[in-house]
């Protein structure tokens, strides 16, 4: 034939870009390259012509022009003297807030709702269904205003406990008031605090810093004691009575550690318009709260649902022969075998959860989609660059948490060797 | 010796007593409750909390429902017949349900939509279940371009002009067929010229020798679930092609392509939906010529496609990697090329696994379509906003939503268990 | 090759709309609009009184008012708008980009939104000023007092900085609660989780109206801000911003010298005023100056009636919304509308 012959003699037609398959799949790519480079050329092309035609610049300038308005709810110091970029960093750290509560809320009550719905108990294996049907089939943005409707509705004004007859009492020895604007929980004070350091952008109180050094330590400590009593466990059978160490190291330094701080709580107390002091979360956070949780948690539930089912039965009769009771057997034998199979879904379900966080606009709870891709888009006009902060933001917030959890996923995965 | 049961010892019983019901303890309703709602402590506790539960529930959300008012015209006259009863007040569905369902659609022209979703349901029937007649499947293929008709309104003809671009692709492959390449490159191009450049000349000069057609609608006074229903289905059915290839692109051999396939699914799962349809309102028109302008639904359709391509490409793909791996070493052995073992082996089945999966990505984009709300489309909920603004609604908010949940729910609710059935099946088949 | 599909079909769809839009891309906005048969005015998505749909779908209200009239000026019939609705982010951008030809929406007319934004305002419709709006359970008789105050805000609008600026130079502090629609910041407010609720004063009235108990809320008397509100049209084409102004003018006009729905028919047969009659179209050509018919303003009186005519039915003080026409009155009563001469 005259092409391997060709070949043969170390010469190269064109037409072997296309029918030669070790040089097709080159051609494939340059031409893909190729289209894909056009597209994004002319894609670009388009935008700067009609950013020029509207007379609008493409730079990141505005992040520094004073933002001009409030935010309420802001984990580091803003005031409406800040610049845009902060009050960007302000959304960020809400959402990431939420999400994080969010995610941890989701899969508590995911768990339990998947494994009560496996449970014997009719009508609570029937409620449960319910809860996650419920849930499941409804968008979450009516969730969310829904919940934060009841949440408004269904609570008492700060005016109710004002005068002689209040309707409403704050609850735990007028410690918390439940509002309509949020909760009022006692906040924590220190009579000698140590400052904070400007880190500059943020500043950290060295207070929170401390105890969270102090806190972090005494876990570490009783993970030690524990190790230790399980190493003397194996070696003689006998399990040293660690309680009351794990106590003592878990507590005493923190209790020292606030006593020297001055440590006192601040009550909240009714005073002008709403309760000034404690802290409060504000009713926004909590419908967006419990509504991604309680949403997320349905579909958390069928994941353990599936996972638990996909154990076989032979694994829960063998715990059940070794005598374990069955809490135990669910804890010791299932769950952790389940996880495997629920881990790689969770994953997306706290993607989603991230993502849900956006909604936080139907509220007014002030996330960044809120801050950066609300207001200050408003007010600048410029679409663009805040779009384009923003997917990327989101986009590197998903990419660090599914890396972080496929971390995990592969540290439990059945080592297979 | 006589019949043993002939003796008349006076302690063997001879005949059978006749059989005792158990006791009640043990059989029928208490049986049944005992063990599965009494069976220890902890359950005991359960049960009554439960029960508790579906008391409290009933007891505050029945009276509502049991006294709610379905004749008012505003919200006035509902608190007026009320006379201080807390209980709902359905006059404002009665009231806008038309317009929850259609948005301003004109009335005159609801039977267009409706007949619309009963053809819908007809079209997707042979694809969602083996025992209708295949042929329903050539119905299927027009009903695009019947719905596009029906909804939007104008001459049948451009819709009719539009199919026949498919025909002319197909044609023009066949003609090719000896030459692959050529041929695969001429069914794609051939037909976007013929839309580009002979679609509307022809399909103007057929309406004008011939003119067929119905009002003409513009996509602005749609609304309702119409709208999510709209936009659901069309970026469902036109995600999947693009996932199919996306899914393909990423287990491809070939690095770039993977790449960007990659890329691409990454990016669009990595971020809200929201930011993308903010792109489709906001950003859209910079990126295409300058003077490009077209209707936000579209824009929102195609960024909704491309949303939902990304998962789709994934549930794809896991279709892709659920078959074994002899269906692709047997297809290389009978020498079928990549897209014919695609085509005629491996796509068939891994589609048919992914149902499941598309039909649950499918209820996510059905209640995602919601947010459209955000960038001023007036879906179920931006219309809810819409009704509360009228002086006679003003102030309503449980029914509102109650009702938008409920049509929702009965929707997305039967089509995860469609999808569990097919699970089901499924699972029977692979044993 | 399967990416490239998907970028060859994305060209092709912008290519396809490239196309159908090329015709009409370079034309003054008149021109695409005459085409089209059909004016694309952006409102809100519903605030009482200014723009909402009614239960058969029509919209109504006092931008709507606004929009029909042009439509009626430049296509001769009222009914030829397509109402687009924005929402307080979605409407710089609608109208930048041309999908709608204006926007007639409460919208403030500012340095920035007419400079940086590069629009064209064509006057202002109503003149409004932030106000504040609370339950007189509170005790509370002037915005000195809301110190610590929970107020419950439109967001996306002017009121979020102009309420940052109040509080700050009267060194008070207050907790904003954000709110993106009419509609759920009343429930809010309604259910008392927020103390005051802040917005243009129209709005307020407009909101105060539709409660089951409006003896019971106060709105303050102090007003924060400027907040003229005006139709406007994007930079570029002068011709389309004149005539949008003009069908403004000619509507304040037509009150000042008591042409009316009622009487128009008659007043156009040529009376003995020559303003009114170049007005109505029945001496001169003002209309073609700008690409209409002389009987342009007649038709836009006609949609609606005149500004005053369209105040009381929308908005006035026979309505459930009662707004007192106050700085909105003509000139000649002690407000602030005033059209140029018709000449």
């Amino acid at each position: 034939m005259a092409t391997t012959s060709e070949n043969q003699a170390g010469s190269f037609r064109l037409g072997m870009l296309i029918y030669d398959t070790r040089y097709r799949s080159m051609t494939i790519q340059v031409v893909f390259m190729f289209l894909f480079m056009a597209g994004a050329v002319w894609l670009i092309d388009n935008t700067i012509t009609n950013l020029s035609a509207l007379g609008k610049d493409f730079n990141f300038g505005f992040l520094d022009v004073r933002a001009g308005y409030d935010i309420n709810q802001r984990l580091i110091e803003y005031t409406n003297d800040s610049s845009h970029g902060r009050a960007w960093a302000v959304g960020l750290l809400n959402t990431l807030l939420l999400a994080l509560f969010s995610c941890v809320t989701a899969t508590v009550i995911g768990v339990i709702a998947g494994v009560l719905r496996l449970s014997k108990n009719w009508i609570i294996s029937q409620l449960m269904n319910l809860y996650v049907e419920m849930f499941r089939n409804v968008p979450v943005l009516l969730w969310i205003v829904i919940i934060f409707a009841v949440l408004t509705e269904a609570t008492p004004a700060p005016n109710a406990f004002r005068g002689e007859n209040p309707t409403a009492s704050m609850l735990f020895f007028d410690t918390v008031a439940i509002t309509n604007r949020g909760v009022y929980v006692p906040g924590p004070l220190f009579t000698q605090s140590l400052g904070a350091i400007n880190l500059g952008v943020i500043s950290v109180s060295i207070n929170f810093l401390l105890i969270s050094a102090v806190v972090i330590g005494s876990i570490y400590a009783n993970i030690r004691l524990r190790r230790h009593a399980s190493a003397v466990q194996e070696a003689t059978g006998d399990r040293p009575v660690t309680w009351w160490k794990s106590l003592l190291i878990l507590f005493a330094p923190l209790i020292a550690v606030l006593a020297a701080l001055g440590f006192h709580l601040d009550y909240p107390t009714l005073q002008g318009f709403n309760f000034q002091g404690g802290s409060y979360m504000r009713n926004s956070f909590t419908a967006m709260w419990l509504a991604l949780s309680v949403y997320t948690g349905a579909f958390i539930a069928e994941n353990v649902r599936a996972g638990i089912l996909a154990i076989s039965k032979g694994q829960t009769e063998a715990a059940f022969a070794l005598g374990l009771r069955p809490n135990r057997t669910m804890n010791l034998v299932i769950l952790p075998q389940a996880l495997r199979v629920i881990i790689p879904p969770l994953i997306s379900q706290y993607l989603n959860i991230t993502k849900n966080t956006s909604l936080g606009i139907a509220v007014g709870y002030m996330d960044m989609r809120s801050t950066l891709g609300g207001i200050t888009l408003n007010q600048t006009g410029r679409e663009l660059e805040c779009m384009l902060l923003l997917m990327v933001t989101y986009l590197t917030a998903s990419l660090i948490i599914s890396g972080a959890m496929n971390v995990y996923n592969n540290s439990v995965k059945l080592k297979e060797r | 010796m006589a019949n043993p049961s002939k003796n008349n010892i006076a302690y063997v019983r001879t005949t059978m007593l006749t059989e005792q019901a158990p006791p009640i303890t043990a059989a029928g309703p208490v049986l049944w409750i005992r063990t599965n709602l009494f069976s220890g402590p902890f359950n005991t506790i359960a049960t009554l909390v439960g029960l508790y539960c579906v008391y409290w529930l009933v007891g505050h959300i029945g009276p509502w429902f049991l006294y709610s008012v379905w004749n008012a015209n505003s919200l006035a006259e509902c608190r007026e017949i009320l006379n201080g009863v807390n209980a709902a007040c359905f006059g404002v569905i009665k009231d806008r349900w038309h317009q929850l369902l259609f948005g301003f659609y004109p009335p005159e022209a609801y039977w267009r939509p409706t007949l619309a979703f009963v053809l819908m349901i007809v079209a997707m029937a042979p694809i969602l279940f083996e025992s209708v007649p295949r042929k329903v499947l050539w119905f299927s293929a027009i009903f695009p371009a019947l719905a596009f008709w029906l909804l939007w309104g104008g001459t049948i003809w451009f819709s009719v002009v539009g199919m026949l671009g498919f025909g002319i692709g197909y044609a023009v492959y066949r003609a090719l067929v000896k030459n692959m390449l050529l041929a695969t490159i001429a069914a794609v191009l051939v037909p976007i010229l013929f839309w580009l450049f002979l679609l509307g000349p022809i399909s103007g000069a057929l309406s004008e020798a011939l003119p067929i057609g119905i009002r003409k609608i513009d996509s602005d006074e749609f609304g309702g679930f119409m709208i999510s229903i709209i936009i659901g289905v069309t970026g469902i059915a036109l995600s999947l092609p693009i996932g199919v290839l996306l899914a393909l692109g990423r287990k491809s051999d070939l690095l770039l392509v993977k790449w960007i396939c990659v890329g691409f699914i990454e990016f669009i799962r990595g971020v809200p939906l929201i930011t993308l349809l903010f792109t489709a309102s906001l950003l859209l028109n910079y990126f295409l010529p300058p003077g490009t302008n077209f209707d936000i639904v579209l824009r929102v359709v195609i960024m909704v496609t491309l949303f939902a391509a990304a998962y789709m490409a994934e549930v794809i793909r896991g279709g892709l990697a659920a078959l074994p791996q002899g269906q692709y070493e047997a297809a290389d052995a009978l020498g079928l090329d990549y897209w014919k073992a695609h085509r005629l082996i491996i796509m068939p089945q891994a589609l048919k696994i992914s149902i499941p999966g598309i039909v649950n990505t499918f209820i996510g984009l059905f209640k995602d379509t919601t947010l459209v709300v955000f960038i001023g489309i007036l879906d179920p909920i931006g219309l809810s906003n819409a009704i509360r603004a009228d002086s006679n609604w003003n102030g309503i908010y449980w029914e509102l939503f109650g009702f938008i949940a409920l049509c929702f729910f009965i929707f997305c609710f039967s089509m995860s268990r469609y999808s569990q059935y097919l699970e089901n099946k499924l699972k029977t088949d692979h044993r | 090759m399967k990416a490239t599909l998907f970028v060859g079909t994305l060209a092709a769809a912008a290519a396809v709309a490239g196309m159908a839009s090329a015709a009409s891309h370079g034309a003054s906005v008149l021109d695409q609009i005459k085409a089209r048969g059909e004016l694309n005015c952006g409102v809100s998505t519903g605030v009482n009184g200014f723009s909402a749909p009614d239960s058969a779908g029509e919209w109504q209200g006092f931008d709507v008012a606004v929009c029909r009239a042009v439509a009626a000026a430049v296509l001769g019939d009222p009914k030829k708008v397509k109402f687009v609705t924005t929402t307080g982010q979605t409407r710089f951008t609608a109208l930048a980009s041309g999908e709608i030809d204006m926007l007639a929406r409460n919208t403030t007319w500012t340095f920035s939104r007419d400079v940086d934004l590069k629009f064209t305002f064509a006057g202002v419709n109503y003149y409004d000023g932030q106000g504040f709006m609370v339950n007189k359970a509170l005790g509370v008789s002037s915005a000195k007092e809301l110190d610590g105050a929970t107020v419950c805000i439109q967001t996306g609008t002017t009121t979020e900085l102009n309420l940052a600026d109040y509080f700050k130079s009267n060194n008070m502090s207050y907790e904003p609660v954000p709110i993106e629609t009419n509609a759920e910041a009343q429930q809010q407010y309604l259910a008392g989780a927020c103390d005051v609720y802040t917005t243009d004063a129209s709005g307020l009235a407009a909101t105060r109206a539709t409660f089951a108990d409006p003896e019971n809320h106060i709105v303050l008397p102090e007003i924060i801000s400027k907040e003229p509100l005006g139709p406007l049209v994007a930079h570029g084409d002068d011709q389309w911003a004149d005539i949008v102004r003009w069908t403004m003018n000619a509507l304040v006009a037509a009150e000042e010298m008591g042409v009316t729905s009622a009487n128009i028919e008659e007043l156009s047969k040529g009376t003995n005023n020559p303003e009114m009659n170049r007005l109505l179209g029945t001496e001169g050509d003002l209309g073609a100056m700008f690409g209409l018919d002389a009987a342009w303003a007649k038709r836009a009186i006609m949609a609606g009636g005149n500004y005053g005519e369209i105040f009381a039915t929308n908005i006035g003080e026979s309505t459930p919304i009662g707004l007192a026409r106050g700085l909105n009155s003509q000139w000649t009563q002690g407000g602030l509308m005033y059209a140029p001469p018709f000449r």
